[in-house]
């Protein structure tokens, strides 16, 4: 089921590494320009780009299998993350332990290739089993809020996420220019790079608001340049790393460039209501885990039916 | 031969056990890094809700400072019965204190030892675990050992989020992110009241810190 890196995912990861060398690059020059201005939070940023593309890049050219792991991990990590960021009551602490056991269950699902399974678990079966084990527990008080809150964090950081995995998983023959691989990495890199270019695109261009109640510093000029720049970009990857013909790629870009700016404010949406800025540190320069991977909650599942309806 | 086998053993539990459990299934949101002191003799002081405190404090420290680190303990709870009792000695290398004094012996001679000998004492002011997340009033023996020593630093360390992970009187462990906040370091002087109520006050500003959630500030740009 599962296949090694084609030659063009192959050479695509290589230009990764070639952009992250420019962005050093540039980083650099701009340091040694303007010696008064301080570049730390910028070259953080950066220099945890290496590590994630780096980590995500030896992951898949080792072994699908390491992959499907790398990507249970972040799943892992945001789930934990937005469960210490939301309230949680001290009754349901084996419920939450039993959200934690549905992540190595929803991803082995998806190393066996088992399609159905993996599309229901988490919105059927674990939406009825964990008001189950909150209502055994017996507290009432804040149930709604508790198990509504929990299934929401599930879906977002789990189900959702696996569908960068069940990626690996859909047959390579469908799609023999980037194998399994260049579906995961297509994906990614739009998401990601859709990111920097609304942020690019909006901090030289931006004028007139998007949503300034949810995310005041984006704006329409950010928005509307990021998705035209990540529809343009898909239209030309798209040979080399996907199955999709003539106009299904740019409508790829497209759905990946909304998608991704709704799953951005979706999480800085529970950001402030939460009343925290970063949704954590672990990744320097970046803030959490779910600062990182908030457009890939969107995007993955979304690219991944799109793409599933049309050639699997 | 035995005191290595018995190094041996505390260095593996650490690096294949105890350092994962704090850093990848709990995992630290840690400010203030820069704070903890890079060599003994050290204090650090901080609030306690869960055997994880301890886990995560030593797990602080670069893995090379491993035998200088010593939790102080109570005699009574941690070496009431032989296997708690090697474990706690050898594997997590626990400082054993008596908790009541009667008898008339020093109880924190063993800990001036300790200090002299250039180790990190890690004490929890509290005494005990008590309700999770709730700081409860500091007991002033650190301010006397810091007295006594007036020229080792005294650093606090506010933890939050263990108490939800592995609270008392529950042995299932959940993770959760862990925040450590580290304060400046203080010394101790004659007049220990006012050590702790620097101690105590430090303490505050970092759970406020901590409460208030890094306050609402204007959103990361590009996140």
């Amino acid at each position: 089921m599962f296949s090694a890196l084609t030659p063009h995912a192959a050479a695509f990861l290589a230009g990764l590494f070639g952009l992250l060398l420019i962005a050093s690059l540039i980083v650099a020059g701009m340091r040694r320009s303007r010696p008064g201005v301080d570049y730390a939070e910028l070259s953080a940023r950066v220099n945890s780009w290496w590590v994630m593309v780096g980590v995500f890049a030896t992951a898949m050219a080792l072994s699908p299998l390491l992959s499907l792991l790398f990507l249970g991990f972040v799943s892992f990590l945001a789930l934990k993350e937005y469960l210490s960021l939301i309230p949680t009551r001290r009754a349901d602490r084996r419920v939450l332990l039993w959200a934690y056991l549905a992540i190595p269950l929803q991803f082995y699902w998806v190393g066996i290739g088992w399609y159905g399974m993996f599309i229901i678990f988490i919105p059927v079966y674990l939406f009825m089993l964990m008001p189950m084990r909150m209502v055994l527990i017996g507290e009432t008080a804040g149930f709604l809020h508790a198990a509504g809150s929990l299934h929401w964090g599930l879906m977002l950081t789990v189900f959702n996420l696996s569908h960068v995995a069940y990626l690996l998983a859909l047959p390579a023959a469908t799609n023999p220019a980037g194998g399994a691989a260049g579906l995961v990495l297509f994906l990614m890199f739009l998401t990601q790079f859709n990111d920097v270019m609304q942020y690019v695109w909006g901090k030289t261009f931006g004028k007139h608001k998007i949503i300034p109640k949810v995310s005041p510093k984006k704006t329409w000029e950010g928005f509307l340049g990021g998705v035209a720049t990540t529809t343009l970009l898909a239209w030309g990857i798209a040979p080399w790393l996907t199955p999709l013909t003539g106009w299904e790629a740019p409508v790829a870009g497209l759905l990946i460039g909304l998608a991704g700016f709704v799953g951005d404010v979706n999480i800085s949406a529970l950001k402030r209501d939460l009343g925290v800025k970063d949704s954590g540190n672990l990744i320097p320069g970046h803030g959490g885990i779910l600062d990182r991977v908030d457009s890939l909650t969107f995007t993955a599942p979304l690219f991944f039916h799109y793409l599933y309806y049309l050639h699997y | 031969m035995r005191r290595f086998s018995a190094r041996l053993v505390r260095l593996l539990f650490w690096l294949l056990i105890a350092r994962p459990l704090a850093l990848v299934v709990l995992g630290l949101n840690v400010r203030h890094r820069d704070r903890l002191p890079q060599n003994g003799p050290a204090l650090i002081a901080a609030n306690h809700n869960s055997h994880l405190d301890a886990l995560v404090l030593v797990s602080l420290f670069p893995l090379a400072l491993l035998p200088r680190l010593r939790p102080v303990a109570a005699a009574d709870y941690f070496l009431r019965n032989r296997v708690v009792a090697w474990f706690a000695l050898n594997v997590i290398g626990i400082l054993p204190i008596a908790r009541d004094t009667q008898g008339g012996r020093d109880p924190l001679k063993a800990c001036e030892t300790a200090l002299d000998h250039g180790d990190i004492l890690i004490i929890f002011p509290e005494g005990s675990r008590g309700e999770p997340e709730v700081m409860g009033r500091f007991k002033r023996g650190i301010s006397v050992l810091a007295a006594r020593r007036p020229q080792v630093p005294v650093v606090p360390v506010f933890l939050h989020g263990l108490g939800k992970a592995l609270p008392k009187d529950d042995p299932i462990l959940v993770p959760f992110f862990c925040d450590v906040f580290v304060g400046p370091a203080l010394h101790g002087s004659d007049s220990q009241a006012a050590l702790m109520q620097a101690l105590e006050a430090s303490m505050r500003r970092l759970s406020d810190t901590c409460a208030r959630g890094h306050g609402l500030l204007p959103d990361n740009p590009a996140s």
